[in-house]
Protein backbone atom coordinates (compact mmCIF):
# COMPACT_ATOMS: atom_id res chain seq x y z
CA UNK A 1 0.00 0.00 0.00
CA UNK A 2 2.92 2.65 1.18
CA UNK A 3 5.03 1.49 -1.86
CA UNK A 4 1.42 2.36 -4.20
CA UNK A 5 0.90 5.60 -3.12
CA UNK A 6 4.50 6.59 -3.85
CA UNK A 7 4.62 5.42 -7.28
CA UNK A 8 1.57 7.79 -7.85
CA UNK A 9 3.17 10.79 -5.73
CA UNK A 10 5.83 10.99 -7.91
CA UNK A 11 4.61 11.65 -11.64
CA UNK A 12 1.89 13.55 -9.54
CA UNK A 13 4.72 15.93 -8.33
CA UNK A 14 5.99 16.10 -11.52
CA UNK A 15 2.82 17.31 -12.96
CA UNK A 16 2.52 20.04 -10.56
CA UNK A 17 6.00 21.24 -11.26
CA UNK A 18 5.35 21.42 -15.24
CA UNK A 19 2.16 23.08 -14.74
CA UNK A 20 3.84 25.74 -12.20
CA UNK A 21 5.93 26.41 -14.45
CA UNK A 22 3.65 27.38 -17.04
CA UNK A 23 1.29 29.16 -15.27
CA UNK A 24 4.52 31.29 -13.50
CA UNK A 25 4.23 33.21 -16.97
CA UNK A 26 0.52 34.14 -16.27
CA UNK A 27 0.52 35.29 -12.84
CA UNK A 28 -0.36 38.52 -12.56
CA UNK A 29 2.00 40.25 -9.97
CA UNK A 30 2.60 43.67 -8.47
CA UNK A 31 5.07 44.13 -10.76
CA UNK A 32 2.48 43.41 -13.97
CA UNK A 33 5.69 41.25 -15.89
CA UNK A 34 8.00 44.45 -15.73
CA UNK A 35 11.64 42.16 -15.62
CA UNK A 36 13.82 42.47 -12.22
CA UNK A 37 15.98 44.39 -13.65
CA UNK A 38 13.88 47.49 -14.98
CA UNK A 39 11.55 50.09 -13.32
CA UNK A 40 8.17 50.18 -14.20
CA UNK A 41 6.73 53.06 -14.95
CA UNK A 42 4.72 54.81 -11.48
CA UNK A 43 1.37 55.88 -11.62
CA UNK A 44 0.51 59.00 -9.65
CA UNK A 45 -0.57 57.86 -5.96
CA UNK A 46 -4.21 59.67 -5.67
CA UNK A 47 -5.93 62.20 -3.51
CA UNK A 48 -8.02 61.29 -0.52
CA UNK A 49 -11.61 62.56 -0.83
CA UNK A 50 -11.35 64.94 2.32
CA UNK A 51 -15.09 66.83 1.92
CA UNK A 52 -16.60 65.59 4.88
CA UNK A 53 -19.99 64.76 3.37
CA UNK A 54 -21.10 61.51 4.19
CA UNK A 55 -21.73 59.13 0.90
CA UNK A 56 -24.77 57.05 0.20
CA UNK A 57 -24.48 53.61 0.90
CA UNK A 58 -24.85 51.03 -2.43
CA UNK A 59 -26.39 48.59 -0.34
CA UNK A 60 -27.80 48.60 2.97
CA UNK A 61 -25.12 46.07 4.37
CA UNK A 62 -22.21 48.68 3.14
CA UNK A 63 -19.94 49.63 5.77
CA UNK A 64 -20.34 53.39 5.95
CA UNK A 65 -17.41 55.46 3.75
CA UNK A 66 -14.79 57.67 5.32
CA UNK A 67 -15.30 61.06 4.05
CA UNK A 68 -12.27 62.14 5.69
CA UNK A 69 -8.62 61.89 5.36
CA UNK A 70 -7.25 59.39 7.77
CA UNK A 71 -3.38 60.03 7.38
CA UNK A 72 -1.75 59.20 10.80
CA UNK A 73 -4.62 57.74 12.87
CA UNK A 74 -3.46 55.49 14.87
CA UNK A 75 -5.63 52.11 15.31
CA UNK A 76 -3.28 49.73 17.92
CA UNK A 77 -3.33 48.09 20.83
CA UNK A 78 -2.82 51.29 22.90
CA UNK A 79 -5.14 53.82 21.28
CA UNK A 80 -8.04 54.26 18.53
CA UNK A 81 -7.74 57.31 16.82
CA UNK A 82 -11.59 56.94 15.04
CA UNK A 83 -12.95 56.42 18.60
CA UNK A 84 -11.55 59.90 19.75
CA UNK A 85 -14.82 61.11 17.52
CA UNK A 86 -17.09 58.41 17.34
CA UNK A 87 -17.10 56.89 20.44
CA UNK A 88 -20.62 56.80 22.21
CA UNK A 89 -19.55 59.03 24.65
CA UNK A 90 -17.79 61.19 21.85
CA UNK A 91 -20.53 62.20 19.57
CA UNK A 92 -21.70 64.84 21.55
CA UNK A 93 -18.87 67.04 21.17
CA UNK A 94 -17.58 65.81 18.07
CA UNK A 95 -20.83 65.98 15.95
CA UNK A 96 -19.67 62.47 14.02
CA UNK A 97 -21.97 59.98 13.86
CA UNK A 98 -21.60 57.10 16.13
CA UNK A 99 -20.81 53.71 15.45
CA UNK A 100 -23.72 51.54 14.72
CA UNK A 101 -24.48 49.11 17.71
CA UNK A 102 -23.78 45.95 15.65
CA UNK A 103 -20.70 46.91 16.42
CA UNK A 104 -20.91 46.32 20.56
CA UNK A 105 -21.94 42.83 20.01
CA UNK A 106 -19.78 39.80 20.37
CA UNK A 107 -19.88 36.81 18.29
CA UNK A 108 -22.50 35.09 20.38
CA UNK A 109 -25.07 38.29 20.00
CA UNK A 110 -24.22 39.49 23.85
CA UNK A 111 -23.84 43.51 23.50
CA UNK A 112 -20.76 44.96 25.53
CA UNK A 113 -20.29 47.83 27.03
CA UNK A 114 -17.49 49.27 24.64
CA UNK A 115 -16.97 48.02 20.98
CA UNK A 116 -16.30 44.05 20.52
CA UNK A 117 -12.74 43.60 19.74
CA UNK A 118 -13.64 41.92 16.54
CA UNK A 119 -14.77 45.51 15.62
CA UNK A 120 -11.95 47.04 16.90
CA UNK A 121 -9.96 47.62 13.57
CA UNK A 122 -11.97 50.27 11.98
CA UNK A 123 -10.60 50.30 8.44
CA UNK A 124 -10.83 46.79 7.98
CA UNK A 125 -14.26 47.54 6.57
CA UNK A 126 -14.56 51.23 6.37
CA UNK A 127 -12.37 52.99 3.88
CA UNK A 128 -11.59 56.40 2.50
CA UNK A 129 -12.31 56.93 -1.06
CA UNK A 130 -10.10 58.40 -3.41
CA UNK A 131 -10.21 60.66 -6.55
CA UNK A 132 -9.09 58.14 -9.30
CA UNK A 133 -10.69 55.61 -11.81
CA UNK A 134 -12.29 52.86 -11.58
CA UNK A 135 -9.65 49.78 -12.42
CA UNK A 136 -12.02 47.69 -14.06
CA UNK A 137 -15.69 48.70 -15.42
CA UNK A 138 -18.10 48.30 -13.11
CA UNK A 139 -21.45 47.27 -13.46
CA UNK A 140 -23.24 47.12 -10.14
CA UNK A 141 -26.66 47.84 -9.60
CA UNK A 142 -27.99 49.11 -6.85
CA UNK A 143 -31.08 47.37 -5.52
CA UNK A 144 -33.26 50.15 -5.95
CA UNK A 145 -32.66 50.10 -10.20
CA UNK A 146 -33.50 46.38 -9.97
CA UNK A 147 -36.61 46.71 -8.68
CA UNK A 148 -37.47 49.66 -10.77
CA UNK A 149 -35.79 47.52 -13.45
CA UNK A 150 -38.29 44.93 -12.77
CA UNK A 151 -41.53 47.47 -11.99
CA UNK A 152 -40.36 48.66 -15.82
CA UNK A 153 -40.78 45.13 -17.40
CA UNK A 154 -43.73 43.94 -15.90
CA UNK A 155 -45.37 47.16 -16.94
CA UNK A 156 -44.42 46.37 -20.44
CA UNK A 157 -45.90 42.66 -20.31
CA UNK B 1 38.83 78.45 53.85
CA UNK B 2 41.79 80.02 53.79
CA UNK B 3 42.23 80.17 50.28
CA UNK B 4 38.79 81.56 49.69
CA UNK B 5 39.09 84.25 51.96
CA UNK B 6 42.08 85.41 50.53
CA UNK B 7 40.68 85.31 46.88
CA UNK B 8 37.41 87.10 48.20
CA UNK B 9 40.21 90.07 49.66
CA UNK B 10 41.84 90.31 46.66
CA UNK B 11 38.69 90.63 44.63
CA UNK B 12 37.57 93.47 46.93
CA UNK B 13 41.14 95.29 46.46
CA UNK B 14 41.95 97.84 43.51
CA UNK B 15 44.14 96.74 40.97
CA UNK B 16 48.05 97.01 41.14
CA UNK B 17 49.32 95.92 37.98
CA UNK B 18 46.63 96.25 35.39
CA UNK B 19 45.11 99.85 34.19
CA UNK B 20 41.38 100.25 34.73
CA UNK B 21 41.32 100.42 30.78
CA UNK B 22 42.85 97.47 30.37
CA UNK B 23 40.80 95.89 32.81
CA UNK B 24 37.80 96.93 30.85
CA UNK B 25 38.30 96.72 27.87
CA UNK B 26 39.75 93.06 28.20
CA UNK B 27 36.36 92.16 30.39
CA UNK B 28 34.70 93.74 27.19
CA UNK B 29 36.37 91.23 24.71
CA UNK B 30 36.49 88.51 26.64
CA UNK B 31 32.31 88.68 27.42
CA UNK B 32 32.14 88.81 23.27
CA UNK B 33 33.42 85.49 23.42
CA UNK B 34 31.99 84.32 26.18
CA UNK B 35 28.20 85.06 24.80
CA UNK B 36 29.02 84.16 20.96
CA UNK B 37 30.49 80.90 22.76
CA UNK B 38 27.10 80.46 24.70
CA UNK B 39 24.51 81.44 21.75
CA UNK B 40 26.42 79.24 19.64
CA UNK B 41 26.34 76.48 21.52
CA UNK B 42 23.12 77.01 22.53
CA UNK B 43 22.02 76.87 18.57
CA UNK B 44 24.31 74.02 17.97
CA UNK B 45 22.51 71.74 20.79
CA UNK B 46 18.90 73.33 19.07
CA UNK B 47 19.05 70.96 15.92
CA UNK B 48 17.67 68.37 14.68
CA UNK B 49 21.13 66.67 13.73
CA UNK B 50 21.96 67.15 17.41
CA UNK B 51 18.84 65.64 19.29
CA UNK B 52 19.10 62.45 16.99
CA UNK B 53 23.10 62.37 17.64
CA UNK B 54 21.37 60.03 20.40
CA UNK B 55 19.91 56.72 18.82
CA UNK B 56 17.05 57.09 21.61
CA UNK B 57 15.61 60.20 19.70
CA UNK B 58 16.68 58.38 16.60
CA UNK B 59 15.76 55.45 16.63
CA UNK B 60 11.81 56.20 18.24
CA UNK B 61 10.45 59.43 18.08
CA UNK B 62 12.55 60.43 14.66
CA UNK B 63 11.36 57.33 13.19
CA UNK B 64 7.63 58.45 13.94
CA UNK B 65 7.85 62.13 12.98
CA UNK B 66 9.44 60.62 9.26
CA UNK B 67 6.09 59.15 8.18
CA UNK B 68 4.13 62.46 9.10
CA UNK B 69 2.47 65.79 7.49
CA UNK B 70 5.31 67.95 9.56
CA UNK B 71 8.20 66.11 7.26
CA UNK B 72 6.89 65.47 4.47
CA UNK B 73 4.32 67.47 2.18
CA UNK B 74 3.68 68.90 -0.73
CA UNK B 75 4.97 71.66 -0.31
CA UNK B 76 8.44 70.66 1.53
CA UNK B 77 7.93 73.04 4.36
CA UNK B 78 8.74 70.94 7.72
CA UNK B 79 9.21 71.28 10.82
CA UNK B 80 12.39 70.18 13.02
CA UNK B 81 12.38 68.37 16.50
CA UNK B 82 13.01 72.25 18.17
CA UNK B 83 10.63 73.45 16.36
CA UNK B 84 7.97 72.01 18.30
CA UNK B 85 9.80 71.12 21.60
CA UNK B 86 12.09 74.30 22.32
CA UNK B 87 10.05 77.51 22.41
CA UNK B 88 11.81 80.52 19.71
CA UNK B 89 11.29 83.29 22.43
CA UNK B 90 14.75 83.61 23.98
CA UNK B 91 13.44 83.64 28.06
CA UNK B 92 11.54 80.94 27.69
CA UNK B 93 13.94 78.91 25.44
CA UNK B 94 16.52 78.87 28.21
CA UNK B 95 14.11 77.94 30.35
CA UNK B 96 13.71 74.95 28.41
CA UNK B 97 17.21 74.44 27.66
CA UNK B 98 17.73 74.39 31.91
CA UNK B 99 14.92 71.94 31.62
CA UNK B 100 16.31 69.87 29.80
CA UNK B 101 19.38 68.55 31.84
CA UNK B 102 17.14 66.54 32.95
CA UNK B 103 17.51 64.55 29.66
CA UNK B 104 21.38 64.21 30.01
CA UNK B 105 20.49 62.96 33.47
CA UNK B 106 18.66 60.27 31.25
CA UNK B 107 20.89 59.62 28.95
CA UNK B 108 23.79 59.06 31.57
CA UNK B 109 21.17 56.44 33.68
CA UNK B 110 19.53 54.76 30.42
CA UNK B 111 16.34 55.69 31.54
CA UNK B 112 14.82 55.26 27.47
CA UNK B 113 17.88 53.58 25.99
CA UNK B 114 15.94 50.41 24.57
CA UNK B 115 12.35 50.63 22.45
CA UNK B 116 11.11 48.72 25.05
CA UNK B 117 11.58 50.99 27.95
CA UNK B 118 11.16 53.79 25.50
CA UNK B 119 7.54 52.90 25.07
CA UNK B 120 7.01 51.69 28.71
CA UNK B 121 7.94 55.61 29.38
CA UNK B 122 5.98 57.03 26.64
CA UNK B 123 2.72 57.87 28.39
CA UNK B 124 4.87 60.05 30.92
CA UNK B 125 6.87 61.93 28.34
CA UNK B 126 4.08 62.84 26.22
CA UNK B 127 2.04 64.07 29.01
CA UNK B 128 4.97 66.47 30.18
CA UNK B 129 4.74 67.24 26.58
CA UNK B 130 0.94 68.39 26.46
CA UNK B 131 1.04 69.98 29.64
CA UNK B 132 3.91 72.25 28.71
CA UNK B 133 2.08 73.13 24.66
CA UNK B 134 -1.45 73.52 27.42
CA UNK B 135 0.48 75.99 29.59
CA UNK B 136 1.78 77.80 26.39
CA UNK B 137 -1.51 77.83 24.97
CA UNK B 138 0.88 75.57 22.38
CA UNK B 139 3.08 78.32 21.53
CA UNK B 140 5.51 76.19 19.31
CA UNK B 141 2.30 75.31 17.14
CA UNK B 142 1.52 78.80 16.67
CA UNK B 143 5.34 79.60 15.67
CA UNK B 144 3.91 78.54 12.12
CA UNK B 145 0.05 78.21 12.56
CA UNK B 146 -1.59 81.41 12.87
CA UNK B 147 -4.82 81.49 14.04
CA UNK B 148 -5.67 85.21 12.50
CA UNK B 149 -4.65 83.75 8.56
CA UNK B 150 -6.48 80.68 8.89
CA UNK B 151 -9.08 80.59 6.30
CA UNK B 152 -12.03 78.55 7.30
CA UNK B 153 -13.44 78.29 4.11
CA UNK B 154 -10.49 76.50 3.21
CA UNK B 155 -10.42 74.03 5.94
CA UNK B 156 -13.12 70.87 5.61
CA UNK B 157 -16.16 72.11 7.10
CA UNK B 158 -15.26 69.43 10.62
CA UNK B 159 -12.31 71.76 10.67
CA UNK B 160 -13.70 74.96 9.91
CA UNK B 161 -16.72 74.23 12.84
CA UNK B 162 -14.13 73.48 15.53
CA UNK B 163 -11.72 75.92 14.93
CA UNK B 164 -14.18 78.86 14.93
CA UNK B 165 -16.10 77.78 18.24
CA UNK B 166 -13.37 75.98 20.69
CA UNK B 167 -10.35 77.63 19.39
CA UNK B 168 -11.48 80.82 18.38
CA UNK B 169 -12.93 81.42 21.76
CA UNK B 170 -10.19 80.10 23.29
CA UNK B 171 -11.86 77.18 25.31
CA UNK B 172 -9.44 74.88 23.69
CA UNK B 173 -5.88 75.01 22.37
CA UNK B 174 -3.64 73.12 19.64
CA UNK B 175 -2.75 70.31 21.58
CA UNK B 176 -6.28 69.17 22.87
CA UNK B 177 -7.50 67.98 19.56
CA UNK B 178 -3.84 67.55 18.41
CA UNK B 179 -1.97 64.88 20.19
CA UNK B 180 0.25 62.52 18.35
CA UNK B 181 0.41 64.21 15.15
CA UNK B 182 4.47 63.86 14.88
CA UNK B 183 5.07 60.66 16.98
CA UNK B 184 3.12 57.42 18.25
CA UNK B 185 0.68 57.81 20.67
CA UNK B 186 1.22 56.47 23.73
CA UNK B 187 -1.76 54.24 25.54
CA UNK B 188 -4.42 57.05 26.02
CA UNK B 189 -6.91 55.67 28.32
CA UNK B 190 -8.16 57.85 30.40
CA UNK B 191 -7.19 60.91 28.56
CA UNK B 192 -10.01 63.57 27.63
CA UNK B 193 -11.00 62.99 24.03
CA UNK B 194 -10.29 59.76 24.15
Amino acid sequence: MKQKTGLITIPALALVLILGAVAADEIATLRGGTPIAEQAELSAIPQVVDTDIRSKRNYPMQPPLIPHDTRGYDVNLKVNKCMSCHARQRIEESLAPMVSVTHFMDRDGNFLAEISPRRYFCNQCHVTQTTTRDVTENEFKDMDELLEERAVSEQDD
Amino acid sequence: MQYFRKIWRDIGRPSIHYSIGALTLGGFIAGIFFWGGFNTVLEATNTEEFCISCHEMKDNVYQELRETIHFSNRSGVRATCPDCHVPHEWTQKIGRKAAATKEVWGKIFQTINTREKFNAKRRELAEHEWARLKANDSLECRNCHNFDYMDFTAQSPRASRQHSTSLADGEKTCIDCHKGIAHDLPDMSGVEGY
